[in-house]
């Protein structure tokens, strides 16, 4: 299981698509202006994401390296428009809100760049968990981004909920500044997505360089001479 | 942190560029002392808290970034953009509007991308758009001229000033010292000439040229502006480009005042903030073009920008917008621009080699 851990730390931190890679900026920046936006476009891409890595992995052995890129590109392309359908059937309003993004995840550079740089050299199990936890760590990353533009602009966090878990969400809406709240417009609209994005980017690696601080303080240093072996193996 | 002048007779004294910003904020008087005898106190208030908030916000990013403090608030820079700010300001602006717009100036667009001489945005006008594009109702509260306020309505005092900037402006009942700014009017009009627009709305019956107030605070801010190239703060370049860039545009496209019409040149330099950007915005040493040439272009294509923005499009006035859209190219124009060394041939094509 040492695989799975691993492949969790990639998804979520350390290989983050949306926040290390910036794969995806596209939908990323455009639909984040609330969280539920986040949301529907988060599990839409995730979605995609495990069903491409699955099936690449499936036919991996059977596509020469020539065709490679055209199938990989077939079978995204195929998940894209099953989620669109599904979309279309279930949260109809909040397809139409995020318009033309979810066809556009066909584009999603990091779904094509899991596809070729994991799922084509693994076996199905590890890509389809590898599929899953960089589709979770885009839509944390959606979702972090989409709640601090909803709150900053708005004044509200999980507002028209409905639209993807049906009636009985309808009230989840957090009113959290009050009525006199004046909406920081600016966050809402896009420059306000570049600059949320940007501060995210700037906070994951603070974090970074604080850990790895804490990690350099903590390694020993050995001083005195030391044997240094100068023939043979070192086992 | 020294501004030399290289070219000979050497000057024997260097300026810093604390002094430079000195004169700046000095050149600034004129247009304030006019702005507060056509709109009320506002005008000071606004320029008080902003360089309150811009100070602390500077000194606090200082901090965070382990600079020395006395070293970098003695420049008066963080000083200059307070000013710029608060002159921008509606008057009588609710005091969290002020506090928004210079953490956006100083914060976000100075200091995140390294302080005084690293910022591509000139700060002001960032805090500035921010401001316009988060709270249009509360940015767009401009107060009438002293000489065009109804009959019985004056401009608020200082309690009731102050009242209105930290309480809000529900609690004093002072209304109806607000109204469209030129601009604004000349905007909105759809049906009426420009003649009977001047003989009808207060804004233009009282006035002399162009806009009451509005003409005075231009010459007032063309007077400071004057002062700084005779101080040699900056070149006439910019400045002048700009305006005749937004002379040219109105006298091209002025109709001689029909329904539909732009207005006249004279209307746009002494409207809004044309004198203002023209000669204490765009002349930003940090985010304009910086050969001669490259300063010629810049000017000009604000002023474009402004006028075709004021012309057609959403927003009456646009000198910030363009000013933050030059600065995206600024780096490009001077990328073309650059001025041949003595001794090398001009390339044919593209940049100077």
């Amino acid at each position: 299981m040492i695989e799975l851990k691993e492949l969790t730390a990639n998804g979520l931190w350390k290989n983050n698509p949306a926040l290390v890679q910036l794969l995806g900026l596209c939908p990323l920046l455009a639909v984040t202006g609330s969280f539920v936006n986040a949301l529907g476009l988060g599990l839409a891409t995730m979605l995609v994401l495990v069903g491409s890595n699955i099936s690449v992995s499936l036919i991996r052995n059977a596509v020469s390296d020539a065709v490679k890129l055209p199938a990989f590109v077939m079978i995204i392309a195929s998940f894209t428009t099953g989620t669109e359908l599904l979309m279309q059937a279930f949260t109809y309003e909040l397809y139409q809100i995020l318009g033309i993004f979810i066809p556009l995840i066909v584009t999603n550079c990091s779904i094509l760049g899991r596809a070729d740089a994991f799922a084509s050299k693994n076996p199905i199990l590890p890509s389809a968990i590898d599929g899953f936890m960089m589709g979770l760590g885009f839509m944390i990353a959606l979702l972090l981004i989409g709640a601090t533009r909803e709150i900053l602009g708005n004044g509200t966090l999980f507002a028209n909920m409905h639209l993807l878990f049906g009636e009985v969400a309808r009230d989840w809406q957090l009113s959290l500044f009050g009525d006199s709240y004046k909406g920081f417009l600016v966050a809402v609209l896009p420059p306000g997505a570049f600059l949320v994005a940007g501060l995210l980017i700037a906070l994951k690696n603070t974090i970074d360089a604080q850990i790895e601080k804490r990690q350099a303080a903590k390694r020993v240093v050995i001083k005195g001479a030391k044997r240094v072996r100068t023939t043979g193996n070192v086992t | 942190m020294t501004f030399l002048r290289i070219t000979s007779p050497h000057t024997t004294r260097a300026g810093t560029a604390g002094s430079v910003m000195q004169t700046v904020i000095i050149a600034c008087t004129p247009g304030l002392v006019a702005l507060t005898l056509s709109f009320g106190i506002g005008s000071i208030i606004n320029t008080l808290l902003t360089a309150l908030f811009c100070l602390a916000f500077e000194a606090v990013c200082l901090k965070l970034r382990g600079r020395p403090l006395a070293f970098y608030l003695k420049d008066y820079s963080a000083l200059v953009t307070a000013v710029l700010l608060g002159l921008a300001l509606p008057p009588y602006a609710p005091w969290w509007i002020v506090a928004v717009g210079s953490f956006f100036a100083i914060v976000v667009a100075k200091q995140m991308y390294g302080g005084l001489g690293f910022n591509p945005f000139n700060p002001a006008m960032v805090g500035y758009v921010v401001l316009l594009i988060s709270f249009p109702v509360e940015m767009t509260r401009w107060t009438l001229d002293i000489a065009a306020l109804p009959e019985g309505i004056k401009h608020p005092d200082l309690l009731q000033a102050l009242t209105l900037v930290f309480v809000g402006a529900d609690s004093v009942l002072v209304d109806g010292y607000t109204a469209a700014t030129p601009l604004d009017v000349l905007k909105q009009n759809n049906s009426l000439t420009l003649d009977t627009l001047y003989s009808t709305e207060p804004v233009f019956s009282s006035a002399r040229w162009a806009g009451a107030g509005w003409e005075w605070v231009n010459l007032a801010f063309l007077a400071g502006g004057v002062y700084l190239l005779y101080k040699k703060v900056f070149t006439w370049h910019a400045p002048v480009a700009m305006l005749l860039a937004i002379t040219l545009m109105a006298a091209l496209f002025y109709d001689g005042g029909s329904s539909t019409s732009t207005g006249s040149p004279l209307f746009h330099l002494l409207s809004g903030a044309t004198m203002f950007g023209a000669f204490f915005i765009i002349t930003d040493p940090v985010s304009s073009a910086v050969s001669t040439r490259g300063r010629l272009i810049y000017g000009a294509c604000i002023g474009i920008l402004v006028f075709v923005i004021r012309a057609w499009g959403n927003y009456p006035d646009a000198i910030a917008f363009a000013v933050l859209l030059m600065n995206f190219a600024a780096p490009f124009i001077d990328y073309y621009t650059l001025p041949r060394t003595y001794g090398h041939e001009k390339s044919r094509s593209g940049r100077v080699k």
